[in-house]
């Protein structure tokens, strides 16, 4: 199967370019934190605890303090003149929600491994780490927990000032439950666990600060360079005017890097301390014990359902294990999955309840799609399951409850309104490509051979394209920001264009797809439109990367410029020609009065009368530049449909991928090639969590998984070649009809890949298995079976 | 701490570092030698963020105390395209959307580079076992290894276009340069 690559488009918008930004990415002259050298730049090392619960007794610096290559040791006390703690800025609305003290160095006590008692700048980067290794701490060990459901018993607290260590309990539901269960002829009960995972960004965090006068400059390896500069300029007391915050290059995020570090207002200190450059670059070892982990969900999960597999009622219990601390979003992380509990269904009634607890672990907060794999990945193997049970096909299970494509927009119990869906086409399209009849007598004949050959489907819906406002802000879902985002698109005299977003891309091609989008609004070239973002003095307040909103969001904000710009640009070409704006149309890279294309000009030429503003309209004013700050309406709901192929060893439980197909739907695309890499991308994001990677803590606390030798991100030798397509239902949410694609693989693929899992063992009596599903899981499960 | 000479000749050029004993041959590339395309992405050899070709054959640069690779003839990322040509893998990275966010990269590109100086004609179960040693969060492998199998096939790189003007751009320029603004 091959995906069609755009030849059809007239325009920029859908054709599969190759990136703008790839050039210097790949001659090595990319531009990430760490390439940056200032002179006289100091090097910090952070002393981090190896307990994960303790007092500190004692912090001796004296032997670090004595080097001549250092140049401060600073701990919690010496850090003055914060004016708080590290911010959390989104709690679930209507409920109390318990937020211990987090500060950028521990005070008192360490919560986790990992977490900083003290930080060292010296001269030379190796010699400070060996100036780390000279501070000396006394621990006084505290009883640690790690097992959520021991943290929910209360028996020894966490965080004394709270009292408790719940964090919170939450619920989201609408429709009459009892009644739904009431009237279901079955239902099908299970225990979904969703395991603890990281970001795995191949470029670990990185800061380097620099204060100047009055003035702070700081690059970070963040997705929010925004918010960095506005909880800086917060926590240090300083004018945001004050502050530049920037992201360069930058290595990859996945949600990891959507945060407002410790290290980065410590480092921010520093510099204003000590005012000299100082650099922190962060080891994967430190990345792994405290860079936000995602997932960590326990879920108790009842789905009703007449018999012929209609669902009647679903209903989740959520335990989510926030780790030690709230980060920025911890604590609304599950919520977003309430939002899309009912997947592509019809469900008279649903409720999701949530209890956030402590543990002696690093805090969980957004991983790529933050939520809603886990909110999808109990409906799809919980449905798939149903399916078995009612022997009823897992296909046709779908099809049953499918939301059809003329409901919408489409209500929810809830009161969530999806944009637009057409669920069955995907899946329509997705069997095109995969024949499940040929398929079943293909699996019963390699059974024969003993090759253990499994097929699992997930079809999702997800909400992205952060946020409404109204919806997601202090008044509404109580996150303490809007969720617009912010554009400038500005012509030069020569008719070249730099376009600003607030957006902050890390490696989604968006220079690309933002200027293929400029261009065909303005009659130029994708190559003629320079895309800045990631540096705060560049241009107004922008609300960063995340949440898959930089296209339906940020780029509707470019879209709404560029035609602010283009009306303009209409103005002045109709007073040069003598004609009605209303007849002047953008046509083959020209500016034409309709039905006469030799009377045009180009953009280059209508610049030149906007700089030159000898001859302009009455009252217009020079320049052809344009800003638009773009609040959406709504969310924006993407959606697929998914089918893993894998064959189990049955002797050792190994799994292998063999197939993978998805047919997923993010509205009109505007570079194919960029939404497939974001798929293939996200995809294997889900199948390192099914199948390799885990974020394990023994019961002391002490992190098993501390480096890749044993946190295992997949590689090239694991993964199959993808077999992807698309259908392109528009999104009425905004003029470009498009939706996020950032996080769809890895929301639809996890349940794919179990659901095969489970369907490959099925005949040998497996029913259920729960992520990861490592060798010695699978063959535990196997023997279980087999009795 | 006691410092050592160390010559070696990098993307052509001789060039002499002194270093401590235990300082890691990326650190002597990037921070020495200002050769900052060759990154570093964990802490035990796992990742191929560091990747260079040294006599000839890729390693991970990371894993080679820079005093080991003394009189080593070493190509990083910066000295794989030549006369503004670049390298068949650069080109097919570029041409099939091999990389998102870059990282991990230079290092995939110079392990590719090096399988197709020992395995010109790669079957894809080769690409993809070369580059085990390599890790990449972004593409999820796909046009990583559909780029390696292209470039075996054609065999030949492109021009770089970085930082060179586009044809309307030169087009741009020069109308005003004849004829003046506003024309």
């Amino acid at each position: 199967m091959s995906v069609a690559e755009g030849s059809q488009a007239t325009g920029w918008v859908g054709r599969a370019m190759r990136r703008k930004e790839d050039p210097k990415l790949i001659t090595g002259r990319g531009n990430y934190v760490d390439d940056i050298v200032l002179p006289g730049t100091l090097y910090a090392a952070f002393v981090r605890s190896p307990e994960a619960h303790a007092r500190i007794s004692s912090i001796d610096a004296a032997a670090a303090k004595e080097r001549d290559d250092v140049v401060l040791v600073a701990t919690a006390e010496d850090i003055e003149g914060l004016t708080g703690p590290l911010p959390m800025a989104w709690v679930p609305p209507g409920v109390e929600v318990h937020t211990p003290e987090h500060w950028p160095l521990a005070k008192g006590s360490v919560k986790h491994v990992g977490d900083p008692v003290a930080v060292v700048f010296g001269t030379d980067r190796y010699s400070v780490v060996d100036a780390a290794d000279e501070v000396a701490v006394e621990y006084d060990p505290l009883p640690v927990i790690v097992d959520p459901e021991e943290a929910l018993k209360d028996e020894t607290i966490i965080h004394e000032s709270l009292g408790t260590n719940v964090s919170h309990r939450w619920s989201l539901g609408g429709g009459d439950l009892d009644k739904g269960f009431a009237e279901a002829d079955h239902i099908v009960e299970r225990r979904v666990v969703n395991h603890r995972t990281a970001g795995g960004a191949i470029e670990p965090r990185g800061v380097l600060a620099d204060y100047r006068g009055d003035e702070l400059t700081i690059w970070s390896s963040t997705q929010v360079p925004h918010f960095v500069r506005l909880f800086l300029g917060l926590l240090l007391n300083m004018s945001q005017d004050r502050i530049r915050a920037i992201a360069p290059d930058v290595g990859g995020g996945f949600g990891s890097k959507l945060q407002m570090y410790g290290e980065e207002v410590v480092l921010a200190w520093a510099a204003r301390k000590l005012g000299r450059p100082v650099k922190w670059i962060e080891t994967r070892s430190e990345n792994m014990q405290a860079c936000h982990h995602g997932r960590d969900q326990i879920a108790d999960v009842r789905m009703g359902m007449k018999s012929d597999g209609t669902i009647t009622a679903f209903h989740v219990k959520i335990l989510a294990d926030f780790g030690a601390y709230h980060m920025l979003l911890t604590p609304t992380i599950p919520s977003l999955g309430a939002f899309v509990m009912q997947g592509c269904y019809r469900m008279p009634a649903v409720l999701t309840e949530i209890t956030g607890v402590f543990t002696n672990k690093f805090a969980t907060d957004a991983i790529r799609g933050a939520g809603r794999p886990e909110a999808t990945h109990m409906i799809e193997t919980v449905l798939e399951q149903a399916a078995h049970e009612l022997d009823i096909d897992p296909v046709e299970i779908r099809r049953r409850n499918f939301i059809p494509a003329d409901a919408f927009p489409y209500e929810t119990p809830i009161g969530v309104v999806y944009d637009s869906g057409n669920y069955q086409g995907t899946l329509d399209k997705l069997l095109e490509h995969f024949d499940l009849q040929a398929f079943r007598a293909e699996q019963e004949r390699m059974r024969g051979e003993g090759v253990y050959r499994g097929v699992g489907f997930s079809t999702y819906t997800e909400i992205c394209g952060i946020a409404p406002s109204r919806v997601t802000g202090p008044t509404g879902f109580g996150l303490q920001a809007g969720g617009w985002e912010s554009a400038v698109v500005s012509v030069h005299t020569t008719g070249a264009v730099t376009v600003y977003t607030g957006t902050s891309p890390h490696g989604q091609g968006e220079d690309t797809t933002f200027a293929q989008i400029v261009a065909d609004k303005l009659g130029t070239t994708p190559d003629n439109v320079d895309v800045l973002h990631g540096d705060t003095s560049t241009g107004p307040e922008g609300l960063n990367t995340y949440g898959s909103r930089s296209t339906a969001v940020g780029g509707e904000a470019i879209a709404r410029a560029s035609d602010k710009v283009q009306t303009k640009a209409k103005a002045i070409v109709a007073h040069q020609l003598e004609a009605d704006p209303a007849d002047i149309e953008v046509r083959d890279g020209k500016f034409s009065v309709k039905g006469s294309p030799d009377k045009a000009m180009t953009l280059a030429e209508v610049a030149g009368q906007a700089y030159i503003p000898l001859n302009l309209p009455e009252g217009m004013e020079p320049g052809l530049s344009e800003t638009s700050f773009y609040d959406p309406e709504n969310f924006v709901f993407p959606f697929g449909a998914h089918a893993a192929v894998v064959d189990v060893d049955i002797e050792t439980g190994k799994v292998d991928l063999v197939r993978y197909l998805g047919v997923d739907d993010c509205g009109p695309a505007i570079n194919p090639k960029i939404i497939d890499g974001q798929l293939h991308g996200g995809i294997v994001h889900a199948v390192g969590q099914v199948l390799y990677e885990r974020i394990h803590y023994d019961e002391e606390g002490q992190l098993v998984t501390g480096t890749f030798v044993d946190y295992a991100l997949p590689s090239a030798a694991e993964i199959p070649m993808f077999e992807l397509d698309r259908t392109e239902t528009p999104s009425p949410t905004n003029s470009l009809g498009v939706k996020g694609v950032g996080e769809a693989g890895t929301i639809g693929a996890s349940a794919a890949v179990t659901n095969a899992v489970i369907d490959a063992l099925r005949p040998i009596g497996v029913t259920w298995l729960n992520m990861p599903l490592s060798p010695s899981r699978v063959w535990a499960a196997i023997q279980e079976a087999r009795g | 701490m006691s410092t050592h000479s160390v010559s070696l000749t990098v993307n052509g050029e001789p060039r002499t570092v002194e270093v401590e004993a235990r300082r890691l041959l990326v650190h002597a590339l990037r921070e020495d030698l200002g050769l900052t395309g060759t990154h570093v992405g964990c802490d035990t050899s796992n990742c191929g963020a560091c990747t260079i070709h040294l006599d000839g054959q890729a390693v991970k640069s990371c894993t080679v105390l820079a005093v080991q690779a003394d009189g080593a003839e070493i190509t990083t990322i910066e000295g794989l395209a030549s006369d503004g040509q670049l390298h068949p893998v650069q080109e097919a990275f570029w041409e099939h959307h091999g990389l998102q966010c870059g990282y991990c990269t230079p290092g995939m590109i110079m392990a590719s580079a090096d399988l197709l100086n020992r395995n010109p004609n790669p079957s894809e179960a080769e690409v993809r076992h070369a580059l085990e040693g390599n890790l990449c969060r972004c593409t999820g492998y796909h046009n990583i290894v559909k780029a390696v199998l292209s470039a075996a096939e054609s065999g030949r790189g492109g021009t770089i276009e970085d930082g060179r003007l586009s044809e309307q751009q030169r087009e741009n320029i020069e109308r005003v340069a004849e004829t003046g603004l506003g024309a």
